[in-house]
């Protein structure tokens, strides 16, 4: 079997200052893998360099594509990537409106995708999207509503049914509960968990919620300081961290 | 040729007639295509078609028979003023019979008689971006023309019909040249889009605020985007025109009462006088 994303030794600088310095690691199909760490730490970086939004200095990232097998999505031409970026990818930004086009209505945004890779029959782009606002929970009635009249739980269930609208393969979570109370949170973390389940995804999510990685990511990486101190099982890191740094962030976890 | 002594030729110099020419030329290499050009301050204000009047000034010649439209009207402000602009500063003849004429510069309208070849129908273009108002971002859009990602522009028509139940966009209606690009056939109502296409003249595009020149050689391929369950539909009033009776033209509304009272008359004033003087007559007529 190959991996879905194999990421070789890719690094990023930033002038003197290092971004992500040499993270190797294969994704497996229908994998999650969380990335945790401290604010600074490379995570975001890192998550950049994989989906494209940026160009690591050194470093590969071979994504095993559905026509021609591996490639090497640094080198591969630009229409191929933003193809890649619509279609087999998915990327879920922290603040919903990063994601969202705040001025279209919901409906207008989840059909986007489905538009920008060649639907145009309006009646099957509408039931479309009103399967995945059903899927995502939000009420088919505010189909034509703007997501600024959402609620942030809203908004962020609403940007994850653009994303998956086009059943990709790989989705890329940029701290998903961020700025969301713990209800919503649990709620949503409930959703992503299913819809990973049953379509069978693979996703990377970069958190510094350590519920989150507990709940959603079979693999952890922890990073400090752009390196990877530590991977390896969800719960072996967790229950049983090595590396000092880990055992910081799972000490400092507030109990209630 | 009454004053070439005291101004250049049709008022532009020669580099910078020059310099358009060049971005002509590439505009009908490429059609569709927005090709920047060093826009001229012109002696009227943004919005009044100085990209159309440098596109005129650089195709114009000493011989050309010259023809000014604004909303299909020879007599507007806007027109009047262009024409005799042209008059003074090239001292070409001019004439308000769309036969006759060989470049019409035309504002927001295509005229009603078809266009034949060797004529030149320039367009005053106010926002050459069909992309403006979806993706604010010029370097977004020229990236989204360069690698055809269009699928925005149906988004566009998609919140049309959800909001509307049909495509509402009635002017500067979005087309597909020659499967390529898409391109705002500037503020025109979509009745005209279908004679985009395929057309005998050669059809360039100016916007001078912008500095955008674009083109359509004769005869290309123009496709207005529509849906597949929700087809592109030519409108117009539904009624005939009120002083010559035609049923075919693009009309325009005119209040003439307090009282709600409204006739519906042809834009194109020189396709209405013609068709008046074949002795038609339409139910308001004098």
């Amino acid at each position: 079997m190959t991996p879905l994303l194999s990421v070789q030794g890719v690094s990023k600088r930033y002038g003197t200052h290092i971004g992500c310095a040499d993270v190797s690691f294969d994704l497996w199909p229908g994998e999650v893998m969380g990335i945790v760490g401290e604010s600074g730490s490379g995570k975001s970086t890192l998550l950049n360099c994989m989906a494209g939004h940026l160009v690591p200095d050194t470093g590969a990232v071979v994504f095993d594509t559905r026509a021609d097998g591996p490639r090497d999505t640094v080198t591969m031409s630009e229409p191929e990537r933003r193809m890649l970026s619509r279609t087999d990818w998915a990327f879920v930004h922290q603040h919903a409106r990063d994601g969202l086009r705040m001025g279209v209505s919901a409906g207008g945004n989840v059909g986007e995708r489905l538009m920008a890779v060649g639907a145009r029959h309006y009646g099957d782009i509408r039931d479309k999207a009103t399967d995945w606002l059903a899927r995502v929970e939000i009420d088919a009635a505010r189909i034509d509503d703007r997501p600024s009249t959402f609620s942030g739980g809203m908004q962020q269930r609403l940007q994850i049914a653009r994303n998956l609208v086009t059943g990709p393969r790989l989705i890329f979570m940029d701290e998903p509960t961020g700025g969301l109370d713990v209800s919503v949170q649990a709620r949503l973390l409930d959703l992503l968990r299913g819809l990973v389940r049953d379509m069978g995804l693979s996703a990377i999510i970069v958190t510094h919620d350590l519920a989150v990685v507990r709940l959603l990511a079979d693999r952890l990486m922890v990073m400090k300081s752009g390196h990877v101190v530590e991977a390896g099982l969800t719960d072996q890191v967790l229950d049983d961290p090595q590396h000092a740094y880990t055992q910081l962030l799972v000490s400092s976890v507030l109990q209630v | 040729m009454t004053r070439t002594s005291e101004y250049n030729f049709a008022y532009l110099d020669e580099q910078t007639k020059r310099m358009i020419r060049r971005a002509i030329l590439k505009g009908l290499a490429i059609p569709g295509y927005q090709v920047p050009f060093a826009s001229r301050e012109m002696p009227m204000p943004y919005g009044w078609g100085t990209g159309g009047v440098q596109v005129s000034a650089a195709v114009l010649t000493p011989d050309d028979r010259f023809k000014v439209i604004d909303q299909g009207a020879d007599d507007t402000t806007n027109a009047v003023s262009i024409r005799s602009f042209f008059e003074h500063t090239a001292g070409v003849a001019t004439t308000t019979a769309t036969a006759e004429a060989t470049v019409i510069q035309t504002r927001h309208r295509i005229p009603e008689l078809p266009l034949r070849e060797g004529q030149v129908l320039v367009y005053q273009v106010p926002i050459p971006e069909p992309l403006r108002f979806l993706e604010p971002r010029e370097s977004e859009t020229r990236k989204m023309h360069s690698l055809e990602e269009y699928g925005l522009m149906h988004v566009k028509l998609y919140e049309d019909i959800s909001r509307h139940g049909h495509i509402a966009t009635s002017y500067a209606y979005p087309v597909k040249v020659e499967g390529r690009y898409v391109m705002d056939p500037s503020p025109i109502p979509k009745f005209d889009n279908p004679k985009l296409g395929d057309c005998p003249a050669v059809q360039l595009f100016g916007a001078g605020r912008e500095q955008r020149i674009y083109a359509l050689p004769p005869y290309t391929q123009v496709v207005s985007l529509d849906f597949e369950d929700h087809p592109f539909e030519a409108s117009k009033a539904d009624h005939p025109c009120g002083l010559c009776g035609s049923d075919s033209s693009y009309l325009d509304e005119v209040i003439i009462d307090d009282a709600g009272g409204r006739m519906f008359v042809c834009s194109d004033t020189d396709y209405c006088d013609a068709r008046q003087a074949q002795g038609h007559r339409g139910k308001d007529a004098a």
